[in-house]
């Protein structure tokens, strides 16, 4: 932004970046004429990249087993753990993994989020939840993200049961939104 | 550690109680000879050693593996070679990437699971990888950690954008509004060098010609072919006069490497090699200022180390080095910044024969660009150059000069300086 006169009458420092008269902002202020004007001068930039990542073995598995309605994890000899999603090496031990293991298609809410409004603030005629699920046949404090769905939000809770909602078999494409959502397994 | 209470200690322990700090003390030859070898090795063991290296892919695509498992391999062989239990032993974890281009904002905060790293002291730095050994030499001269790692990758087969990252990286203000990709900037540096020491074209494809074919040596290079001057300089120009072979084609592959202080690396290994030196420096970036004939960045990281290292005349200091060609004319330029083109740039060190050899491996025209690993890249093959001193090609060798360039537009390098004595 280029205006040679514009940190002129800014006055203390100290008390803009404190805000603590905020009735009475220091400094001088843009008016609408010029912005569009283009008295400002900005300097515009748009870009976009393209990434086309490589799923590995493990995270290509997962994806693999997700088209087909099962959920994969690996497990850990060292730790005696079940890693889900599943990698092909143990962080905490750092040796290669074991085995491909089927978890379950159910969890427990570990934790929570709800958003009534989209990024671009417009209000959503339904609520979003989205959630972190711990898979049942993981280790404890394993899972991933995913969304809520034939929920209220005042139901929801910490701890709360649930259950994959799969998308139909032809509808999969190996991605983690083959599952729409998870939704209560028990009657709340 | 070298201090008064360390010298007394030693003495007491050498000569027992009696022994006091005094007029009176007489001391024979044989003991000042003694204390002078004593000390001499204490100030030795304050060096700073590479244990163990480790590497993966090398491949222009590597499908099959994710990066995390890339990087789980090379780690793996790295920590192998030299018995060391990353989830124990490690002090510190250096990481050199670049948010671009993983693809992924803060990407420092996926590093550690694959490394062996998880929950311990672990840094990112947004650099190339000669930068990280730098940083881990640090750690382990000041006594942070004994023993460090230091890692990077490439995974460029996954950036299906990488011109827009390259344009990404240019002066917002001046210069993207008139270029879209970072290539131009290479050849009007390249025109600037050719024009001021009187470059042929010829004398560039002498380096795409000599790096190729060293690169039939190295089964870790994906783009070695034997290539003449005559037929790398019939290669159709990018920008002219860039020619499309004289630019390092993309690469991936990961490198892991193992640092530790001299009192652990001679445990830990029989080959230590020792950094003798190490420099890097950031110049000026803008193509104004990046369009000059000479790589200051280069010279002065090169300063740097020389001064650490001790080298006088670099020229006949060096067996071999191993420095950065990105583009062809790259070498050159490099070679000349780093004092070993004792001949005048335009008939430089390129030879295989010449008294400093350059990119014995076959640089980054054959073993392709692997972006922020390429310090990691040249200093692997420098590392097992060093080792294999007994084979054919390596005969001898025990110095080695590793340079490295973070690529266009950028004006930073490092430099480091290799020895097995």
């Amino acid at each position: 932004m280029g205006r040679s006169h514009a940190g002129r009458n800014r006055g203390d420092y100290g008390e803009v970046m404190g805000m603590e008269n905020p009735s009475e902002p220091q400094g001088t202020a843009l008016t609408p004429d010029e912005w569009r004007g283009k008295e400002i001068f900005f300097r515009n930039f748009h870009t976009k990249f393209t990434y086309s990542w490589d799923t590995g073995v493990a995270i290509g598995h997962f994806l693999e087993a997700l088209k087909a309605g099962k959920i994969v994890g690996r497990s850990c000899s060292g730790c005696n753990r079940v890693l889900v999603p599943p990698r092909m090496f143990c962080e905490l031990c750092f040796r290669p993994t074991d085995d491909w293991i089927d978890v379950l298609d159910t969890g427990v809410v570990n934790t929570f989020s709800i958003s009534y409004v989209n990024n671009d603030a417009s209000r959503r005629e339904q609520p979003l939840f989205v959630a972190v699920i711990n898979i049942d046949g993981a280790s404890p404090g394993m899972g991933f993200l995913h969304l809520l769905g034939e929920v209220d939000a005042e139901q929801i809770h910490v701890g709360m049961k649930v259950r994959a909602k799969w998308k139909p078999a032809h509808e999969r494409t190996g991605a983690i939104t083959d599952i729409s959502y998870f939704k209560p397994s028990e009657e709340l | 550690m070298i201090n008064k209470a360390g010298i007394e200690q030693y003495l007491y322990a050498s000569f027992g109680p009696e022994l006091k700090f005094g007029r009176w003390l007489i001391v024979s030859k044989a003991f000042t000879d003694k204390l002078v070898g004593d000390i001499g090795a204490l100030l030795l063991d304050d060096q700073v050693a590479i244990v163990g290296i480790g590497y993966s892919g090398f491949s222009p695509a590597t499908p099959s593996q994710s990066y995390k498992e890339l990087i789980f391999d090379a780690a793996s062989r790295a920590y192998a070679e030299c018995s060391v239990n990353p989830r124990k032993d490690v002090g510190s974890f250096v990481c050199c990437e670049e948010d671009l281009w993983e693809g992924t904002s803060i990407t420092d905060e996926y590093a550690p699971d694959q490394l062996g790293a998880a929950q311990r002291t672990l840094c990112t730095l947004s650099q190339d990888g000669l930068n990280g050994v730098a940083t881990a030499y640090m750690h382990i001269k000041s006594g942070v950690a004994s023993i460090a790692v230091v890692e990077s990758h490439s995974k460029l087969s996954n950036v299906l954008s990488q011109s827009q990252v390259r344009e990404f990286a240019l002066e917002p203000y001046y210069e993207r509004p008139i270029l879209s990709d970072g290539i131009p900037v290479a050849a009007m540096q390249m025109r600037r060098f050719m024009h001021d020491y009187k470059v042929a074209e010829e004398d560039i494809a002498q380096v795409v010609s000599k790096n190729k074919k060293n690169g039939l040596f190295n089964q870790r290079s994906s783009y070695a072919a034997d290539v003449s001057v005559e037929q790398a300089m019939r290669s159709p120009f990018v920008w002219n006069p860039l020619r499309r072979i004289q630019v390092a084609p993309p690469a991936d592959g990961c490198v892991v490497a193992v640092l530790a202080s001299a009192e652990k690396a001679r445990s830990m290994t029989e080959q230590p090699v020792w950094i003798k030196g190490i420099g890097w420096n950031s110049a000026s970036t803008s193509a104004e200022s990046a369009v000059s004939s000479e790589a200051l960045y280069a010279k002065e990281a090169a300063k740097m180390a020389y001064k650490i290292a001790g080298v006088d005349s670099p020229g006949s200091y060096f067996d071999f080095a191993e420095v950065d060609d990105t583009y062809a004319f790259k070498e050159l330029q490099h070679a000349e910044a780093l004092g070993i083109a004792d001949m005048g740039v335009s008939k430089g060190n390129t030879q295989a024969d010449a008294p400093v050899p350059i990119n014995m491996s076959g640089g980054s025209l054959s073993l392709g660009d692997l972006v922020e690993a390429m310090g990691l890249v040249r200093l692997l093959e420098a590392v097992q150059r060093l080792r294999n001193a007994e084979r054919k090609r390596s005969k001898g060798l025990k110095r080695a000069l590793v340079q490295s360039w973070r690529g266009i537009p950028s004006s930073s390098g490092a430099v480091a300086v290799l020895g097995v004595e």
